[in-house]
C-alpha cells in the first residue's frame, strides 16, 4: 500500500469533514428554525383555508382575523421557513463547492437567533393591526433591520468562501448561490424604500410592489432551489450534469428574464399596457431556461430513476424539479391576457404560488435537509417509515391543494365573468373546494410533523450512533464515518 | 478565474438593477407628473383622504380587506367588471395618485371596492354587514368585524361620549342574545366613512378610450 492511494482520498475526506463541522452550529440553526416557522405557516395557512369556509371559525378573536393570519401565513412562509431554508442551503452548498471552511461561524448563529426574533416580532406586529399594508412587504419597519443584519452576514460569508475558495471550478449551483446573495439585498431594501419609505407613489408603488413579490419567489426560492437541484441530482446518482452549455444557457436567461416578469400581476389594472406586456413577454421568455433547466435536470436523471426508491433526498429532489417544470409552464401561461382574463383575481393564483412553492421549492429544500443533515451531526435519520410518510403526504397533500384550488379558480373566474351569475352563488360554488383545501393542507401538515419528530431526533447529540443509513450513502462515505467514530471515542477516552 | 467570478456577480447585479429601473423608476417618472382635475364644482379630483376617511383607510389596511377586496376596475371588454356594475370606468393611474400605500389587490374573494361608496352609499348597510356579513349578504364567507361594535342590548344605555344618532338598529329577525342596537366604536365607523368615500366614477378624460 503506497502512501499516495492510501493519503490522496482521505484528505478529500477529512475536509469534507471540516467543513461539515464548521458549518454544522450556523446550517443546523436555520433549518431548525426552518422547520419551525414551516409549522407555524402551515398552523397560520390551516386557520386562514378554514376561515375561507367556516367564517366563524375563531370568529371574534381580532388579532386572528383572516385579514391578518393570512399574511401571517405568507411571510412566515417566504421568510421563516424559505428564508431560513435558504440561507442554511446558502451557507452549506458554498462551504462545500469551495471546499472551505464557514468563516465566522459564531456570527452567523448570532445572524440565525436575530432573524428569528425579527420574524417573531414582526408577525405579532401583524397579528396586532401594524401591517403596512403593502402584500408581500407586511412586516413592520422595526422588524425589517432584525431580518437584514442577518443577511448580510451571509452575504458577507458567501462572498469570502466563493472569492477565497481553494478550487478552480466553479460548479453551476455556484452561480445560482451567488447570484441569490446579490440579488436578495438589492430586492429587499429598493422594494421597501419604493413602498414603504415612500420614494414612488400610486401606481408605481403597485409596480415595485409586485416587481418584488414576483421577483422574491423568482429571484430567492427558484434559484436557491434549482442549485440544490444541480448539486443534489447528479451527486446522489453519481452521474455528471446532461450538458454544461445548457446550464450556461438556462442561467443567463433565467437572470435576464425572471426580472421582468412580476408586473404580470396587475394585469387589467390602471397601468399602461407597455408596463403588462413586458410583463408578459418577460413570463413568456421564462420558457427558455425553463426548458434547458429541466433538460438539464431531467435528462440526467434519465435512466436512473431505480434510485428513487433508496434515496429520500433523490425523491425531494426528482419531485422538486419535475414540479418546477411543471408550475413553470403554468406561471408562463398563466401571465397571458386571454388566461388572467378568466384567473387573475381568483384562487388559481393562490393554487399556483402552493404549486411552485410547495412542490417545487420545499420538496428541495427538504432534500438538500435529508442530504446534509446527517453528515451535519454524524447521526442518521431515526426512522425510514417518517421519510416515507413525509414524502407521500407532501406529493398528495400538494397535488390535492393545487388541482382543487386551481380548478375552483378558472370555474370562478367563468362565473365572475359572466354578469348573470350572483357574486353570493361564486362563493357558495367556491365553498366545497376550500374545504378541499384545508384537507390538503392537512396531509401536508400530517407530513410537516413526520419531518419534525426525525429532525428533532438527529440533531440530538449522539454522535455518529447511526444503525443502518436510512440515506443512500456511498461505501466510502460510510466507512469514512465509521473511522470518524472510532476516532471521536478514542478522544472521549 | 477572478476576472470571471467579478463578471458573475456584476452580471446578475445588473440584470436587477435594469428591471427596477424600468419597471419601477421609468414609471415612477410617467407617473409623477399626474395632477388632480378640477370637477364642475371647483373641487378636485381625486381628493386626498383626511379626517374619519384617512383614519377607515388605516382600520381597512390592519384588517386585510385587501387579502380579498381588489380596488380596480378593468377595461370595458375585459372581464365583466364594468357589467356587473362593479365601476362606471375602467380605473387609471391618477385615479391613484394620492395611495400610499397603494390597496389595489389581487383577489376577488368579494367584490371589487373600487366604488363601493357610489353602490351603497348607505351608513345601516355597511354598518350590518361588517357587523354580521349574513344579514345583508346571506352565504357570504366574510368575516364578522363584531369586535367594531359595541352590542347594545334592549334598554341597555349608551356607552358614554357616544350619541343617539350613530346607533345602527338591527333588523328583528336578526336580534340574538338580547342585542338589539349597535353602537360602532371609533374604528368601526372610520372604515364605514372611508368605504362610503370610495368613489371612482368621476369621468376622467384618459378613461375614456
Amino acid at each position: 500500500m503506497s502512501a499516495a492511494v492510501e493519503t490522496n482520498p482521505q484528505v478529500e475526506v477529512v475536509s469534507r469533514i471540516e467543513v461539515d463541522r464548521s458549518a454544522e452550529g450556523a446550517v443546523t440553526i436555520y433549518w431548525a428554525s426552518a422547520l419551525f416557522w414551516l409549522t407555524i405557516a402551515t398552523i397560520a395557512g390551516l386557520i386562514s383555508s378554514a376561515k375561507l369556509h367556516s367564517p366563524d371559525f375563531l370568529g371574534n378573536i381580532e388579532w386572528l382575523t383572516f385579514g391578518r393570519i393570512r399574511p401571517v401565513h405568507w411571510d412566515t412562509a417566504i421568510y421563516g421557513f424559505g428564508g431560513t431554508a435558504a440561507s442554511g442551503t446558502l451557507l452549506w452548498l458554498q462551504a462545500r463547492l469551495c471546499q472551505t471552511r464557514i468563516p465566522f461561524p459564531a456570527l452567523l448563529i448570532a445572524g440565525g437567533v436575530i432573524f428569528n426574533v425579527g420574524i417573531l416580532l414582526g408577525s405579532i406586529g401583524v397579528l396586532m393591526g401594524q401591517s403596512t399594508g403593502v402584500e408581500t412587504l407586511e412586516l413592520p419597519l422595526y422588524a425589517m433591520p432584525l431580518l437584514v443584519i442577518p443577511y448580510v452576514f451571509i452575504v458577507i460569508a458567501n462572498f469570502k468562501m466563493y472569492f477565497t475558495r481553494k478550487t478552480s471550478h466553479t460548479y453551476v449551483s455556484q452561480w445560482y448561490l451567488m447570484a441569490v446573495t446579490v440579488w436578495f439585498p438589492i430586492l429587499v431594501l429598493s422594494a421597501e424604500a419604493c413602498t414603504n419609505l415612500g420614494a414612488v407613489d400610486g401606481v408605481a408603488q403597485a409596480i415595485a410592489n409586485w416587481w418584488y413579490g414576483h421577483n422574491v419567489v423568482g429571484l430567492f426560492a427558484t434559484p436557491t432551489g434549482i442549485a440544490a437541484a444541480y448539486y443534489l441530482i447528479p451527486k446522489v446518482i453519481g452521474k455528471p450534469i446532461h450538458s454544461y452549455h445548457l446550464s450556461l444557457l438556462g442561467f443567463w436567461s433565467n437572470a435576464i428574464f425572471y426580472n421582468w416578469a412580476g408586473t404580470h400581476h396587475l394585469t387589467g389594472g390602471p397601468l399602461p399596457a407597455w408596463t403588462i406586456t413586458i410583463g408578459v413577454v418577460g413570463s413568456l421568455m421564462m420558457f427558455i431556461p425553463v426548458i434547458t433547466i429541466g433538460i438539464n435536470h431531467h435528462m440526467t436523471m434519465l435512466g436512473s430513476f431505480h434510485h428513487l426508491k433508496t434515496s429520500p433526498t433523490l425523491r425531494f429532489a426528482v419531485m422538486g424539479s419535475m414540479i418546477y417544470t411543471l408550475s413553470s409552464f403554468q406561471g408562463s401561461l398563466e401571465s397571458l391576457r386571454s388566461h388572467q382574463e378568466i384567473t387573475h383575481f381568483t384562487h388559481y393564483t393562490i393554487g399556483h404560488v402552493h404549486f411552485g412553492m410547495y412542490g417545487f421549492f420545499a420538496p428541495l429544500m427538504f432534500a438538500m435537509m435529508y442530504y446534509a443533515m446527517p453528515r451535519l451531526t454524524g447521526n442518521e435519520w431515526s426512522s425510514a417509515r417518517l421519510i416515507r410518510i413525509h414524502f407521500w403526504c407532501t406529493l398528495i397533500g400538494m397535488l390535492v391543494y393545487a388541482i382543487s384550488m386551481c380548478y375552483a379558480g378558472i370555474r370562478q373566474g367563468m362565473m365572475m365573468n359572466d354578469p348573470t351569475a350572483p357574486f353570493l352563488d361564486i362563493v357558495r360554488f367556491t365553498v366545497p373546494f376550500l374545504w378541499i383545501r384545508t384537507l390538503g393542507g392537512l396531509i401536508l401538515f400530517a407530513g410537516t410533523i413526520a419531518f419534525l419528530i426525525n429532525f428533532w431526533r438527529i440533531v440530538q447529540p449522539h454522535r455518529l450512533r447511526f444503525v443502518t443509513p436510512t440515506l443512500m450513502t456511498t461505501e466510502r462515505d460510510y466507512n469514512m464515518l465509521l473511522n470518524k467514530e472510532k476516532e471521536l471515542e478514542q478522544n472521549d477516552k | 478565474m477572478t476576472s470571471r467570478k467579478i463578471g458573475l456577480t456584476l452580471g446578475v447585479f445588473l440584470t436587477i438593477t435594469a428591471s427596477v429601473t424600468g419597471l419601477v423608476i421609468v414609471p415612477n417618472w410617467q407617473f409623477r407628473e399626474l395632477q388632480p382635475v378640477k370637477k364642475a364644482d371647483g373641487s378636485q379630483y381625486p381628493m386626498p383622504l383626511f379626517g374619519e376617511q384617512a383614519k377607515g383607510r388605516e382600520v381597512y389596511i390592519d384588517q386585510g380587506c385587501i387579502y380579498c377586496h381588489s380596488q380596480q376596475i378593468r377595461m370595458k371588454g375585459y372581464g365583466a367588471d364594468i357589467r356587473r356594475n362593479w365601476g362606471t370606468r375602467r380605473s387609471v393611474p391618477r385615479d391613484y395618485i394620492h395611495e400610499k400605500p397603494h390597496q389595489l389587490g389581487t383577489m376577488r374573494t368579494g367584490p371589487d371596492l373600487a366604488s363601493i361608496g357610489s353602490r351603497q352609499p348607505s351608513t345601516v348597510w355597511h354598518a350590518l354587514h361588517l357587523y354580521d356579513p349574513q344579514i345583508t349578504s346571506p352565504g357570504s364567507i366574510m368575516p364578522r368585524f363584531q369586535y367594531l361594535y359595541t352590542e347594545l342590548r334592549d334598554g341597555e344605555a349608551l356607552p358614554p361620549g357616544t350619541f343617539e344618532a350613530d346607533v345602527v338598529k338591527i333588523p328583528p329577525q336578526f336580534q340574538k342574545n338580547g342585542v338589539t342596537r349597535l353602537m360602532p366604536t371609533d374604528r368601526g365607523k372610520a372604515l364605514v366613512e372611508y368605504l362610503k368615500g370610495l368613489n371612482k366614477t368621476f369621468p376622467l378624460p384618459e378613461a375614456a378610450q
